[in-house]
């Protein structure tokens, strides 16, 4: 139940124009798109099989990326904001890092780190024959890296503007650490972790840097949208990349607009 | 007043990027958007032009050649184009965006890259099919990939490489790295990385080479800029610097 805003006269013209200019500024470049939109041949395009497998690819592998950050995330983000311990600062500081990270260097990093010559994954690939690189798994960790902070920042700042008063409640009442987890901080969280799980989501959904460089570029295996769209750009096919462009901005538009005022807007 | 100041940073700034303010004496700024391929020798070939021509500066932008063509056709301010395929460059001209008609400068070829010391003993095209071999290709989009194509339908041989690469240096890069095997890039890029990869040659490569046109733009803001250097491209010199690079002569 968000309060209506406050008006209070009229809206200062200083304030109003940069507002207006930044607004035209986020949305014109998407008007340049549906303006370059060949409408006429949308059909055939976009049931190409390539679009569809990619499409399916990007959806499957966001979902699972998400799944995994959810797994990985929201413990993380408990112990960040419930357990004092020693390096919490930097710990926090590192969970960051992937935000501001160019996605590139997010996928070299990977690589030297879970690639068949890396640090962990010279090991796998020597004991388990598992490799990650040129895999949907390699996808899927790709763009896990690129975000979980989405979704570890998100399940933090709702932990901590949580009220704990119910958590010592439970304790009190002899509730075990994980059942006041599990029955009592959860469910007092839950619109922080679907906040963060839609972030985390989205983001997820528009990673290209780190999975062109980690996972590779193959139809149907790691070819997600965006590197469809980079693709379709580099052989010259304008139309194609413009089409492909659309239907990842529809799906994106589509997911965040149902859910942003249900979970997005916060107090 | 600090508008104006802007005003007038905004009007030199502008003044420089249009070349109105080069100097009479020299060239002038040049800005080449060349292949990918070419990052080596046409690095070389600038730094050699601008000490050739009194005051010249070469501005380099790097890319696939078919992305060069797009951001050309979408106005991008450029002076000279050289693509690494012939099917690039015809974007550009059919757009009209060329002024008169390119010029095939090289050639070049595709080798087999492969890890330092050939740890796999490859030996050629067949090698690289073998089960559990990982080999990366360019997307058939970009030019070393279409010749790639060409080279193993030659060979008679079908492959599934692990990764399509938007350009060479992509494609060269994973070899580098050690996560394939092998890839398949041009004999110039090989011998620029001949500190981290080696080269197997193929003879179905003489099947499969890719020419190098090279084209002065229609809205070059420094035409004369632009033919003083593809002039020197092709000049003798030119020729020795890109020769000497692994490329053929046309």
């Amino acid at each position: 139940m968000t309060t209506a805003p406050r008006r209070t006269g009229r809206v200062p013209i200083a304030l109003l124009l940069p507002a207006l200019g930044g607004l035209v500024f986020l949305v014109l470049p998407l008007a340049g798109l549906l303006w370059r939109t060949p409408w006429a041949t949308l059909p055939q395009r976009l049931t190409a099989p390539d679009v569809v497998a990619a499409l399916k690819l990007s959806l499957l592998t966001a979902s699972l990326a998400t799944l995994l950050c959810l797994i990985l995330g929201v413990p993380l983000a408990w112990l960040l904001a419930r357990v004092d311990f020693p390096g919490r600062r930097l710990a926090r500081a590192l969970i960051t890092v992937p935000l501001v990270l160019p996605p590139v260097v997010g996928g070299i990093a990977l690589l030297l780190a879970l690639g068949r010559r890396g640090l962990l994954g010279g090991w796998l690939d020597s004991t388990f024959g598992v490799s990650l690189p040129f895999t949907t798994a390699g996808v899927v960790v790709a763009e896990a890296f690129v975000a979980l902070p989405f979704l570890v920042i998100s399940v933090e700042g709702a932990l901590r503007g949580a009220d704990t008063r119910y958590e010592e409640a439970a304790a009190t009442l002899g509730a075990s650490r994980w059942t006041t987890f599990t029955h009592v901080t959860l469910p007092l969280v839950a619109p922080g972790i679907a906040a963060g799980g839609v972030l985390c989501w989205a983001r997820a959904l528009g990673e290209f840097g780190a999975t062109i460089t980690f996972a590779g570029n193959y139809p149907g295996i790691t070819q997600t949208m965006p590197l469809a769209v980079y693709q379709t750009m580099e052989s010259g096919d304008l139309d194609g990349a413009v089409v492909l462009s659309l239907i990842l901005l529809a799906v994106s538009v589509t997911i965040l607009a149902a859910l942003r005022d249900r979970w997005l807007a916060g107090p | 007043m600090k508008l104006r100041i802007a005003t007038l940073v905004l009007t030199v700034a502008l003044a420089g990027c249009g070349g109105d303010a080069a100097p009479a004496a020299g060239p002038g700024a040049v800005t080449v958007f060349a292949a990918a391929s070419l990052t080596e020798s046409f690095t070389t070939l600038g730094r050699q032009f601008e000490a050739a021509h009194r005051g010249a500066t070469v501005r380099f932008n790097f890319a696939g050649s078919a992305a060069l063509a797009t951001q050309i056709n979408q106005g991008a301010p450029a002076d000279v184009f050289a693509s690494a395929a012939p099917k690039n460059m015809a974007a550009v001209t059919e757009a009209g965006n060329a002024a008169g008609a390119p010029t095939t400068f090289v050639r070049n070829q595709l080798v087999i890259a492969v890890a330092e010391g050939n740890p796999e003993r490859i030996t050629g095209l067949s090698g690289l099919t073998g089960p559990g071999r990982k080999v990366a290709l360019c997307a058939e989009q970009v030019p070393c990939g279409a010749a790639a194509r060409t080279a193993l339908n030659a060979a008679g041989l079908r492959l599934t490489p692990v990764t399509l690469e938007q350009d060479v240096k992509a494609a060269l890069a994973k070899v580098k790295l050690g996560e394939v095997d092998a890839a398949l890039v041009y004999r110039t890029d090989a011998a620029a990385a001949a500190a981290d990869v080696d080269a197997v040659e193929f003879p179905e490569s003489a099947r499969a080479t890719n020419d190098y046109p090279i084209v002065v733009l229609r809205h070059a803001a420094n035409p004369a800029g632009a033919q003083a250097f593809v002039d020197y491209v092709r000049s003798a010199g030119g020729m020795r610097v890109l020769t000497g690079a692994g490329f053929q002569r046309p």
